[in-house]
């Protein structure tokens, strides 16, 4: 079973990335990417349950699929560094390292939630992580995270901002004009296109003219790779000769992680634009998780009784923060009209 | 007496000196630098009218040209701000809000609240608006009233030399997203300055002139046509009580309500088209918190609600007037109950 899958994903299409042998990783960080990687999932598959039993409301869009790219962007990134990113943002906030109960509390919109309950799923923002928001105009991030990138180099620090948006978003006309302004100022930007193939519920061949979004910056001289974004390995390693790209002036690069949603656009979203067997083949012989897992074990960096430990512990994590935010109180009525101004 | 100078020049000064005193002031916007970027004399017009004139040789690179790009550079600005930078954008024309408008009111008008107060988005949004200039229905809006709407958003509408350098140096300053609308009319406009900095707050209403009979609430331009107007009735005996907004949002609803509790009558001036902008505003917040004052119904003088024309003569027919004002304002006189 292993080696058809290894096959499979050796060669992932259109992928330019060095192939596995040529990236080295630490079993330290391996591990690292695994549980966070795991963090997201189970977070996002407690989110989804909570939803189904009318616990959260609204929107709410899942990450399952695409955790190696927050988790391998993540890791190439130091304090002082930012991200900003669309409305699919519950695994940024958890990879930027911020409380999961407040995130969980968020999505549930209790008063304890990182946004007192007034953001909800798609809104949230966490200064102290280099966190700055989930957005949910399609594409709007995308001149705000050229400005966090213009704030770096007004400051005239090394930092680097990330932007991340999806295939949808790269057809935005903000996100062009955007691109070449990143270019004309040499900004330290790093746009992250998470391509999970489907628009909502449109194909990428349906929508884009030309449909290897990482050549979006040619005509700004933007450099751009395409990234296996199921490979957690390749993501980072990718992020982190983006991130050294940026830190040494070089202005802006673009990454096109090839990546995949496993669940629909949103939770309202059967996903019927597509076959199951589609999603099970990607699930079977592409999935991040199951990648690092089986890399772990082949390698003898650790075994299952220790992977084991990881999901006991990530699932606790989990439950607390579903326990926190069903015990969280609604917020005060008083604060319907609170907070839209400075000291109002 | 204060040294005279003009709104353009008094709008300059504000802006050169907030970037004296605070490093993180930065401006962006299309042609405020202009040239080629290098030294010399066309390397810091300022743009086609040279309100940011000099502001590039004396602040380098502080001083951004932008591409014609409304939609990244207003993001940008929004984004950096979020980062704490106070970025001024120069929005050349209010009418090209059209191509960035969803940075101003999906993006920075939200961040504080629907980020539960963990954001801050110091921006400044500097616009020209206005009819007058023959410039036609693309270049002579006035869409203050639409930024009004949108909770979140600091709108202000200087209407004197004065104002304009003490409410922007206070948009500057101001930790909320500011939408500052000049009006193209008023840029020659002379009037004293004192040369120091000073700010006026938000929400303060200034009174023009005072007067028993007539309250005129208005705005920008208008305030100088409402002043006109009131001359001219005062030589008929007839005293108006001339209120210059001077912000919408926040609005001096107090000021409003004490004049009209002592004339009994409202005139509302407003150079926007007629649905939904300050006037009906006003006169709605005017019967519903003193309607037991009013001696007679409520005028309201406006543009037409129709595009702004090229043509001279229709141009100056859509421009509301003192004349237009005067009639209102007789006609509430002449009303009895």
């Amino acid at each position: 079973m292993a080696t058809a899958k290894k096959k499979a994903r050796a060669k992932p299409q259109g992928t330019r990335e060095a192939t596995r042998a040529a990236v080295t990783v630490t079993p330290a960080t391996l591990l690292d990417y695994y549980r966070q990687m795991l963090l997201i999932r189970r977070f996002e598959e407690k989110a989804g349950q909570m939803y189904g039993m009318g616990l959260i409301g609204g929107f709410c869009h899942l990450y399952i699929g695409q955790e190696a790219v927050v988790t391998g962007v993540q890791h190439a990134l130091e304090p002082g560094d930012t991200v900003v990113t669309g409305y699919r943002c519950h695994a940024h906030m958890l990879a930027a390292g911020v409380d999961p109960k407040r995130i969980m509390a968020e999505l549930a919109g209790r008063a304890a939630g990182s946004s007192k309950g007034k953001g909800g799923s798609m809104h949230m923002f966490a200064l102290d992580a280099g966190f700055y928001g989930g957005h949910a105009i399609v594409g709007a991030q995308v001149p705000l995270g050229t400005g966090l990138g213009f704030a770096h180099r007004y400051r005239k620090s090394d930092r680097v901002s990330v932007t991340y948006f999806g295939d949808g978003a790269a057809n935005q006309g903000q996100v062009f004009e955007a691109l070449n302004m990143a270019a004309l100022w040499t900004l330290p930007t790093v746009y992250v296109i998470e391509n999970n193939q489907y628009a909502m519920g449109t194909a990428v061949s349906r929508a884009s003219a030309v449909a290897e979004l990482c050549r979006r910056g040619e005509s700004f001289g933007i450099p751009g790779r395409q990234v296996d974004g199921m490979d957690v390995v390749a993501v980072g390693a990718a992020a982190a000769a983006a991130v050294e790209h940026c830190r040494k002036g070089r202005g802006p690069i673009l990454l096109e992680m090839m990546t995949y949603r496993y669940r629909g656009h949103s939770m309202s979203d059967p996903a019927k634009y597509r076959s199951r067997e589609e999603v099970s083949k990607v699930r079977q012989e592409r999935d991040p998780i199951e990648q690092v897992r089986e890399r772990l074990i082949e390698e003898g960096q650790t075994d299952d009784a220790a992977l084991k430990a990881i999901d006991k512990d990530v699932k606790a994590v989990v439950a607390e923060a579903a326990e926190f935010a069903q015990d969280s109180p609604e917020p005060d009525a008083a604060e319907l009209a609170v907070g839209i101004l400075a000291g109002a | 007496m204060a040294r005279k100078i003009t709104f353009q020049q008094a709008v300059n000064e504000a802006l050169a000196q907030e970037m004296e005193r605070d490093e993180t002031v930065v401006l962006m916007g299309e042609d405020i630098a202009g040239g080629t970027g290098g030294e010399g004399e066309m390397d810091a017009w300022g743009g086609p009218l040279g309100i940011t004139k000099g502001l590039y040789s004396k602040f380098g690179d502080r001083v951004m040209d932008t591409p014609i790009s409304e939609s990244a550079f207003v993001g940008a600005a929004v984004g950096a701000a979020t980062a704490g930078l106070r970025p001024v954008v120069e929005l050349m024309f209010i009418d090209f809000m059209g191509v960035c408008f969803d940075q101003m009111f999906n993006q920075a008008a939200k961040f504080r609240y629907m980020f539960g107060g963990k954001a801050e988005t110091p921006v400044v949004v500097r616009t020209m608006f206005g009819a007058g200039l023959r410039a036609a229905a693309q270049h002579s809006q006035c869409l203050y009233p639409v930024f009004t709407h949108i909770p979140g958003l600091k709108v202000v509408v200087p209407a004197t030399p004065y104002d304009v350098k003490g409410l922007l140096i206070q948009s500057i300053r101001d930790n909320d997203p500011v939408i500052f609308c000049e009006h193209k009319m008023l840029y020659t406009l002379e009037g004293e300055v004192p040369e120091e900095p000073y700010t006026i707050p938000f929400g303060e209403a200034n009174i023009t002139r005072e007067g028993g009979d007539v309250t005129i609430v208005t705005l920008g331009r208008m305030v100088h046509i409402a002043n006109e107007a009131a001359t001219n009735l005062a030589k008929d005996g007839i005293e108006c009580e001339v209120i210059d907004l001077r912000t919408t949002s926040p609005m001096d609803q107090d000021s409003i309500l004490e004049s009209v509790e002592s004339t009994g009558r409202l005139v509302v001036l407003d150079e926007a088209t007629p649905r939904c902008n300050i006037a009906t505003d006003i006169s709605a917040l005017v019967c519903q918190e003193a309607f037991d004052a009013l001696k007679a119904p409520i005028r309201m003088v406006t543009a037409p609600h129709v595009p702004v024309p090229f043509n001279d003569t229709l141009e100056d027919l859509y421009i509301p007037d003192a004349a237009k004002v005067e009639t209102a304002v007789r006609a509430v006189m002449e009303h009895r109950q």
